[in-house]
């Protein structure tokens, strides 16, 4: 029999590289937008794709059950945003903010990150996988400083010294991993293949996983947004392009997180090793309750988002830690319901901020009364993140604090109080932004919608009706994730 | 035999690593801290090759060109062409005093013998105390990092770090990647070190002064410009 072999993974990392280059050199805004957005588009279909066959794992790549869900969610995130970032580009030329050759730039950079975080997900080799990220981060760090004003650069800067920090710690974390590896699998190629140390990671040396796995946690963790190593991530949302904001609160956090995920399933296969969960518990369970409290006094909306990115980031962390297919499960969709709750949020605001030329929050007022789309987007969006019934997020936050508190009670005594301070303080800022006295200026604004609205009636429907296919499938991957 | 030369050179050129680290964080010039960057690259790239030679593995010359014309030739010109334009040749502002950095060097160095000496009892002599010699230099320029409140110094404290990665990496016989790997790093350090051209931290900050850096914590009031 001649089964038709489709394999995605090639144009998957083909179509965002063959679209860099051509962005590179596409003078002319309409058609470099577009083409941007046709090549996330193809991104997307070739990621569906492996839905239908999955490819058998070389030494480079892998693509399993897990990594399906975050390439999926990556590419669908990367195409919506690029149809956002095609009517908030314009704006910013209009305006003068970006020069035709930075906007050349811009796309062709917005392909590289598409690929750099393809490349990390599919990757089987934890090298390549290393090598990937970091080639995430550079992309980021140039495109968060693109705007070139004194606090783009600030913020660069940060991200570039704190991100080479944790990616300096993986990698030490990295080689920790092959020296555990190499007793038993030998020298060579296999020794950093995953599929081939996840085979053999029972007989590894405990001691030096156990050392490796916290290099790797705060390495990666760094990436994720985790707390004492958060300092880089609010400013880099507030400073980049909003595209970016959302690309990287909806994607990279993700990536990196997967990171993390990998090298906890190697960890958790060797009895002897210390268990991952609790340290991850504590870490996602600390980064909630600090991200929490920093929601209150911020003034910049972009930095409040990147604060609840990393609230959020924080029980996602949690969840996964607490392991067990339900909290799995529950960590899964709540990294899902996130990514497309706060990229739709990143929409707004990066239209709002826009029209009224500010960021402050205390200068954005009454949003429903002048720009009602928006300004009820925004309400949808904000109540949603907040994990108000009935939509997605309050049923994935629902299933980590019941999970929680049916294993270890005292513990969701924290989460949930760190639930409700980011709760309460997001609704307070609404409340102004939303409904407050209208300030600012009231000219209309070219929006375009359809994203926004996309993400956030899927968030709306995952909180009323998850449909029993994808149920099983995260239910799958749950469980793969012991 | 051979096998304890290799042992012993190798143990050599990885503690001149260390030792040169620690010479890094007591250099109160940046001209000089240089001078002492540049030699520690030297010493790496002898390291590397000697590990090229050990294991027969002649990727690991690659790497060692790289560590040598990259980052003891190339990047502290560069620097020293930057620290002359900025002229800022005299500061290097420590924010903790040198005894008590160094006391602190000590220990980290203390810390990583007692903790790679004891979980890789089962790995082989000669990758075991490279790797303990690797994490002291790892921890080190982590050190100089959070210590030196000026961007040059924890530019150089960084490409410090990352000595200490590649001589781990190396160390580990047979890893694969090594060479992408450090050609990776390249590419970070490259771009960090035009990025301080191109950000013109110099003309937008007058001063490289990480604390000039800092305006953001406070979410000060400010508008879009444009």
């Amino acid at each position: 029999m001649t089964a038709v072999t489709l394999n995605g993974v090639p144009f998957l990392l083909i179509i965002p590289v063959l679209a860099a280059a051509i962005l590179a050199v596409l003078p002319g805004y309409r058609l470099s937008a577009s083409l941007n957005m046709a090549a996330a588009f193809l991104a997307l279909l070739a990621a569906l794709s492996l839905f239908i066959q999955k490819p058998p794992p070389s030494p480079f790549i892998l693509v399993d059950d897990l990594n399906i869900v975050f390439v999926v969610l990556n590419t669908f995130i990367g195409f919506t945003t690029s149809v956002f970032s095609a009517s908030y580009i314009a704006h910013e030329l209009e305006i003068g903010r970006l020069t035709p050759v930075h906007l050349r730039f811009y796309h062709a950079m917005y392909q590289v990150l598409l690929f750099a975080m393809n490349l990390a997900l599919v990757a089987n080799n934890i090298g390549l996988m290393w090598v990937a990220i970091e080639m995430a981060t550079l992309t980021t760090v140039i495109m968060v400083g693109i705007y070139r004003t004194e606090e783009a650069i600030e913020a660069a800067w940060k991200y570039f010294i704190l991100g080479s920090v944790g990616i300096a710690l993986a990698l030490f974390g990295t080689i920790l991993v092959y020296m555990a590896a190499r007793p038993i699998v030998g020298e060579g190629q296999d020794g950093m293949v995953w599929t081939v140390l996840i085979q053999h990671v029972q007989s590894f040396d405990p001691g030096l996983l156990n050392l490796a796995f916290v290099f790797l946690l705060l390495g990666y963790g760094t990436k994720v947004g985790l707390a004492p190593l958060h300092a880089w991530l609010p400013d880099a949302h507030a400073e980049g392009p909003t595209p970016i904001s959302a690309v990287l609160s909806g994607l990279l956090l993700n990536v990196a997180l997967y990171a993390v995920l990998r090298f906890k399933l190697l960890l958790a296969a060797n009895p002897a090793a210390l268990a991952p969960g609790p340290l991850m518990a504590t870490l996602g369970l600390s980064t909630l309750l600090f991200a929490g409290f920093m929601l209150y006094r911020r003034r910049d909306i972009k930095r409040m988002f990147g604060y609840s990115s990393i609230e959020h980031m924080g029980i996602i962390v949690f969840a996964f830690g607490m392991g067990g297919p339900l909290a799995n499960f529950a960590g899964l969709l709540h990294m899902t319901m996130h990514s497309l709750t706060k990229s739709a949020i990143f929409f707004t605001v990066g239209h709002i901020a826009q029209v009224k030329g500010t960021q402050l929050i205390s200068e954005i007022r009454g949003l429903t009364a002048t720009h009602p789309i928006l300004g009820w987007s925004l309400v949808l969006g904000v109540i949603a993140i907040a994990g108000m019934p009935p939509l997605g997020i309050f049923m994935s936050e629902f299933l980590v604090v019941s999970s929680t508190f049916a294993r270890v009670p005292l513990l969701a005594i924290p989460l949930v109080l760190g639930l409700l301070v980011g709760f309460g303080a997001l609704l307070l800022h609404l409340q102004g932004l939303a409904f407050g006295e209208p300030k600012g200026s009231t000219a209309p604004v070219e929006a375009s919608y359809l994203p926004m609205a996309g993400h956030l009636g899927l968030v709306f429907t995952a909180g009323i009706y998850l449909p029993p296919p994808l149920v099983t499938w995260f239910q799958h991957v749950a469980s793969l994730l012991g | 035999m051979t096998g304890s030369l290799a042992y012993d050179v190798a143990h050599l050129l990885a503690g001149g690593l260390v030792l040169i680290s620690f010479m890094l964080l007591y250099q109160n010039r940046l001209y000089a801290l240089l001078n002492v960057f540049a030699l520690q690259a030297v010493v790496l790239a002898l390291s590397v090759a000697w590990q090229a030679f050990v294991q027969a593995a002649p990727h690991l010359y690659i790497t060692a060109a790289i560590a040598l014309i990259f980052k003891a030739i190339i990047i502290p010109i560069a620097l020293h062409r930057i620290i002359a334009r900025l002229g800022i040749h005299r500061e290097v502002d420590t924010v903790v005093g040198i005894g008590p950095t160094m006391l602190a060097g000590i220990a980290l160095v203390a810390l990583s013998m007692v903790l790679m000496l004891r979980v890789t009892s089962e790995a082989d002599w000669l990758s075991r105390e490279d790797l303990a010699f690797a994490l002291s230099v790892v921890l080190l320029g982590l050190l100089m990092m959070v210590t030196r409140g000026n961007a040059v110094s924890q530019v150089i404290g960084f490409m410090s770090l990352e000595n200490g990665l590649i001589l781990a990496a190396t160390g580990a016989k047979g890893m694969p990647l090594v060479v992408e790997i450090s050609v990776a790093f390249s590419v970070l350090v490259a771009f960090i070190v035009i990025g301080i051209f191109l950000f013109r931290i110099r003309e937008r900050f007058d001063t490289v002064d990480l604390e000039a850096l800092d305006r953001l914590r406070g979410d000060q009031l400010r508008r879009w410009q444009g």
